[in-house]
């Protein structure tokens, strides 16, 4: 799933991409020897040429950490880099100003940010706390109106901003949100009507209100350029006449992810329109009630083989199992299955996953239980990225996976670089085996979903587990942990974790010791988010060398004071340090309910709601 | 056990003690004592104390042979778990857990051991149950918490406490299982699943067997705990939802309509949106405060037979069991909409029903 790749998926070293202390840096570049002592510039000739090669060369440099390091040489690359960089990344909305930002790169034609952190989408933060994209919408509306690919995560987006994209920016192309609020079907329509060169629109996992617009009609007549078109987190109905003839005239449509409003009646007739699609979620799969009146049912298997480029198979929002073998034919050149919504059993799963063979992403619900993951690892001998979500998301319910289906997968599927698994109960031993089997693991993200859930056989924390981890995954670059964990789960992470950028932790640790041990020990720390784990002031005093270097810290109900947090702010100017309480309460407590920190550039923002403060 | 698997994995094993492992083994046969109590008091007094949020937990063995052994940690906080304990004066020998070293080690880092008020969980934490089980496998067990054990082995809740209580459960052995699961009130957003993730298993067994009216908009298939029903205000264009299962009264479910649609009109009212001219803004201007009490909105909503009847006429429940849409409407519009009180409209089609 593309759209979920964070940047802890991409292998690259991470020097602070979204601050640049330039003015301390910037040396003269020495061209032919006679500007040594100068700050300034010569518009000598042959400056100007070399000007006009590194500008050109430039162009060829597209990772933004090599950006940042090449904008550090001196001030004439740090003004060629920013005149050629097309892609600007950024990955806290509040590091930065607008302002800023297109001040210093004026020919931006990709916009990517990045607003509220990552546990605000558990309610944990009360919503409207902010990341608006209006500012940002309106900045780059007078400042590069050439811009052509938005990419917001985690963003407040409003119908209005929405018809700012379409208005203001003549070529615009590519709009992807996700896990976006605060727009909705009308902001849609008047997007989509006015974006008349428009290929990509991706709605991920965003919330979209349902005002009741037809916005699937208020797309252009005519031949269209959609290449992209998801909108399976949309929870309303749509017009499915128009989409019909949306999908007839796109021919260079190759994703569309249904919502669950489109049965599968109706998806037999979009496929037979497009049989080029190369990633197709599929809608609710199941007929609307209306079908099966007597009518022949559609040959679905001979839709599905019709489409030989499917290698992205997703929905199954409300799925009839029975219709499961419709998908039988395009099993063996999948590369991605989604079926994080499909409550099926392991019997179901068996004679689709055995002809998995080319699977590289897997999700799944825990519903196929560890007969299901034993079915997976025995054919996905390609899988790169497994997720299991749980059918039922609470604390103390029978858990239909264990670690017998998660050491059944480490031994299978050895190429296996990021995990994401819901469990209620897990073993130390298990977890020891996925750290010898799957070396390459990047990403490795475990939820016993239990709080304080031991090694279910042996009793003990889970410490040994995850110190297994950190020490054996030599690339792990995103960890979340959980189950019964002491400092020295936390000690092993900060001796090994070299790599870690991304630490989640929960009702985890005994002492200040455990966030001590990580602050000091993991160099690449980039963003932690703790909750409810028993680490005070004294620990938060411990990471002041290293919080410059991070985009944030999260802690939530820990034992942070307002004395704590405000010396960290007196400590670090160029901190933001966000003190939020919960909606209806005053702020009288001395104990700090969550706190939000991070670098900006700017200083305390100035659309922060009542119930953050800002020390 | 776990010790036979881990074994086999020696590269991680130079990591832990291996003597440890022996140790633990052995001392599972061995009757422990379990006492509590927050680091500095005497380990004498059996009193509960549930002061402070942090406690140590300590226990004697009965029976240990010359160990000496700690897992391998050469950094100082091993000399102070050791000098910690040398400074109760206890004369256990305890067993290099890695989490009872960790809840000694505390006081040299947080400020807060002795004057930390005591943490609201702090009772929560008085009043688990106590499994049979657990009393009589320990001898000392003073305190009203779970300690997680399994058959025939020391288990030690650790020392943290601000939200951690001794969990639940060890399934070490199936006969105890149930027993000694312990109820945790849920958190908020744990375990960390996003809302539009949860309900899968209502919604895909609901499917086959019912007629679902998924054009109402509302969620019938979860009658439970949620029951959205799309909300919309006069004069603003983006709808909203409200789960009626979340109320349980009109007073309820008007005050959180209030809220919603004030922190809309407010947005609207924003000067700050350059871009919004919509007749909405000039209606939001024209409200005057809540919605609320201010009389000049009223609350109509659509049944289930797509009437429109006004909110308040009918039981609380039998009101979230046919409301299918909601709408606030301006006080004076009322007239020239047909809404009919439920007595009326009721009757023609039903008469058996009382309402």
């Amino acid at each position: 799933m593309a759209e979920q790749m964070s940047d802890d998926d991409e292998r690259q070293q991470s020097p602070p991409s979204d601050l640049d202390f330039t003015s301390n840096k910037a040396r003269t570049c020495i061209v032919t020897g006679s500007v040594s002592g100068h700050s300034e510039f010569q518009s000598l000739y042959p400056d100007q040429v070399l000007e006009n090669v590194l500008e050109n060369v430039l162009h060829f440099l597209t990772s933004r950490r090599d950006r940042n390091s090449a904008s550090l040489v001196c001030k004439s690359w740090y003004r060629v880099e920013a005149l050629t960089r097309s892609e600007l990344f950024i990955g806290n909305c509040y590091a930065v100003s607008p302002a800023r930002a297109t001040a210093r790169f004026t020919r931006v034609r990709a916009l990517h940010l990045k607003g509220r952190p990552r546990f605000a989408d558990f309610n944990l933060m009360p919503p409207d706390w902010g990341a608006h994209f209006n500012p940002w919408v309106l900045a780059f509306a007078k400042a590069c109106p050439w811009l052509e690919k938005v990419y917001l995560k985690r963003m407040s987006v409003t119908d209005d901003d929405l018809a700012t994209l379409a208005e203001s920016f003549l070529g615009f192309k590519e709009l992807v949100l996700v896990c976006c609020d605060g727009f909705g079907t009308s902001g849609l329509a008047i997007f989509v009507s006015k974006c008349r060169q428009l290929k990509v629109l991706d709605l991920i996992e965003s919330e979209v209100s349902d005002d009741e617009t037809d916005w699937i009609s208020c797309f252009p007549e005519g031949e269209s350029h959609l290449e992209s078109l998801i909108f399976d987190c949309v929870e309303c109905p749509i017009n499915f006449e128009a989409l019909e003839r949306l999908v007839a005239r796109s021919p260079s449509l190759k994703k569309l992810r249904l919502n669950r409003y489109v049965s599968i009646g109706q998806l037999y007739r979009l496929m037979v329109q497009a049989p080029q699609l190369t990633h197709l979620g599929t809608g609710s799969f199941s007929p609307s009630e209306v079908a099966g009146q007597g009518d022949q049912e559609p040959d679905y298997v001979t839709a599905f083989a019709a489409c030989k480029s499917l290698v992205c198979l997703s929905g199954f929002r409300e799925i009839i199992p029975d219709y499961l073998p419709a998908i039988y034919p395009i099993c063996a050149s999948l590369t991605s299955l989604n079926f994080s919504y499909a409550n099926i059993t392991a019997e179901q799963l068996k004679p689709i996953i055995s002809n998995c063979h080319k699977l590289q992403v897997f999700w799944v619900l825990d519903s196929i239980c560890d007969e299901g993951l034993q079915a997976v690892a025995a054919t996905c001998k390609e899988l790169r990225e497994l997720r299991v979500f749980p059918v039922d998301a609470r604390e103390d319910s029978d858990g239909p996976v264990s670690e017998v289906g998660f050491q059944a997968i480490s031994e299978g599927c050895r190429k296996l670089q990021s995990i994401l698994y819901f469990c209620q109960r897990m073993t130390n031993a298990a977890v020891i085996a996925m750290s010898r089997n799957c070396p390459d693991l990047v990403v490795f993200r475990l939820c016993i979903m239990g709080r304080h859930r031991p090694d279910h056989v042996t009793g003990e924390p889970m410490d040994d587990g995850f110190g297994a981890i950190v020490m054996n995954c030599k690339k792990l670059t995103r960890l979340a942990v959980s189950g019964l964990l002491t400092d020295k789960a936390f000690d092993y992470i900060g001796r090994y974790g070299k790599l870690v950028r991304t630490l989640s932790v929960a009702f985890a640790g005994d002492s200040d010791m455990a966030l001590k041990y990580v602050l000091e020990g993991c160099p690449q720390l980039q963003k932690l988010e703790i909750r409810d784990s028993p680490f005070g002031d004294a620990a938060l005093c411990s990471g002041l060398h290293h919080y410059y270097n991070m985009r944030f810290l999260w802690m939530s109900s820990c034992r942070l004071t307002h004395q704590g947090c405000q010396q960290i702010a007196r400590a670090m100017p160029r901190l933001v340090v966000e003190v939020i309480r919960s909606a209806d309460e005053e702020e009288v407590y001395d104990r700090v309910q969550t706190l939000y920190m991070y670098r900006s550039l700017e200083g305390p923002r100035n659309d922060a709601p009542k119930f953050v403060t800002i020390l | 056990m776990v010790t036979d698997k881990m074994v086999d994995y020696p590269q991680f094993l130079n990591l832990m003690n291996k003597e440890w492992l022996v140790n633990h083994k052995v001392s599972e046969d061995k009757k422990l004592e379990l006492r509590l109590g927050p680091p500095g008091e005497a380990l004498d007094d059996n009193r509960n104390t549930t002061h402070g949020t942090k406690r140590a937990f300590q226990h004697t063995a009965e029976t240990r042979t010359g160990e000496k052994e700690w897992p391998i940690d050469t950094t100082k906080n091993q000399c102070q778990k050791i000098s910690c304990i040398e400074k109760i004066g206890d004369k256990v020998n305890l067993p290099p857990t890695p989490w009872s070293s960790g809840s000694t080690i505390y006081s040299a880092f947080s400020k807060d051991t002795k004057e930390e008020p005591q943490h609201s969980k702090a009772s929560f934490f008085q009043n688990l149950p106590v499994s049979k089980k657990l009393a009589g496998m320990a001898e000392d067990f003073k305190q009203p918490c779970s300690p997680r054990m399994a058959v025939g082995e020391v288990q030690f809740a650790d020392g943290k406490a601000c939200c951690s209580l001794a969990t639940a459960d060890p399934d070490a052995s199936t006969n105890i299982t149930s027993n000694k699961r312990i109820e945790y009130s849920p958190v908020v957003g744990w375990p960390p699943i996003r809302s539009f993730r949860k309900n899968i298993a209502s919604n895909s067994l609901s499917k086959p067997a019912s007629s679902n009216d998924k054009d109402t908009g509302g969620k019938p298939e979860n009658p439970k705990t949620q029951l959205f029903v799309k909300i919309n205000m006069e004069g603003i264009p983006i709808g909203r939802k409200v789960n009626l299962s979340a109320y349980n009264s009109y007073e309820e479910l008007s005050l959180a309509i209030d809220d919603l649609f004030s922190g809309l009109l407010a947005a609207q009212r924003d000067p700050s949106a350059t871009q919004n001219e919509s007749k909405a803004k000039e209606s939001a201007k024209a409200e005057a405060g809540p919605l609320a009490g201010s009389g000049e909105y009223t609350l109509i909503y659509e049944d289930d037979e797509g009437d429109r009847v006004l909110v308040g006429d009918v039981p609380w429940n039998m009101f979230v069991s046919t409301a299918k849409r909601l709408h606030v409407l301006k006080s004076s519009e009322l007239s020239t909409l047909q809404i009919c009180s439920n007595e009326k409209e009721k009757a023609p089609f039903d008469p058996a029903v009382h309402i």
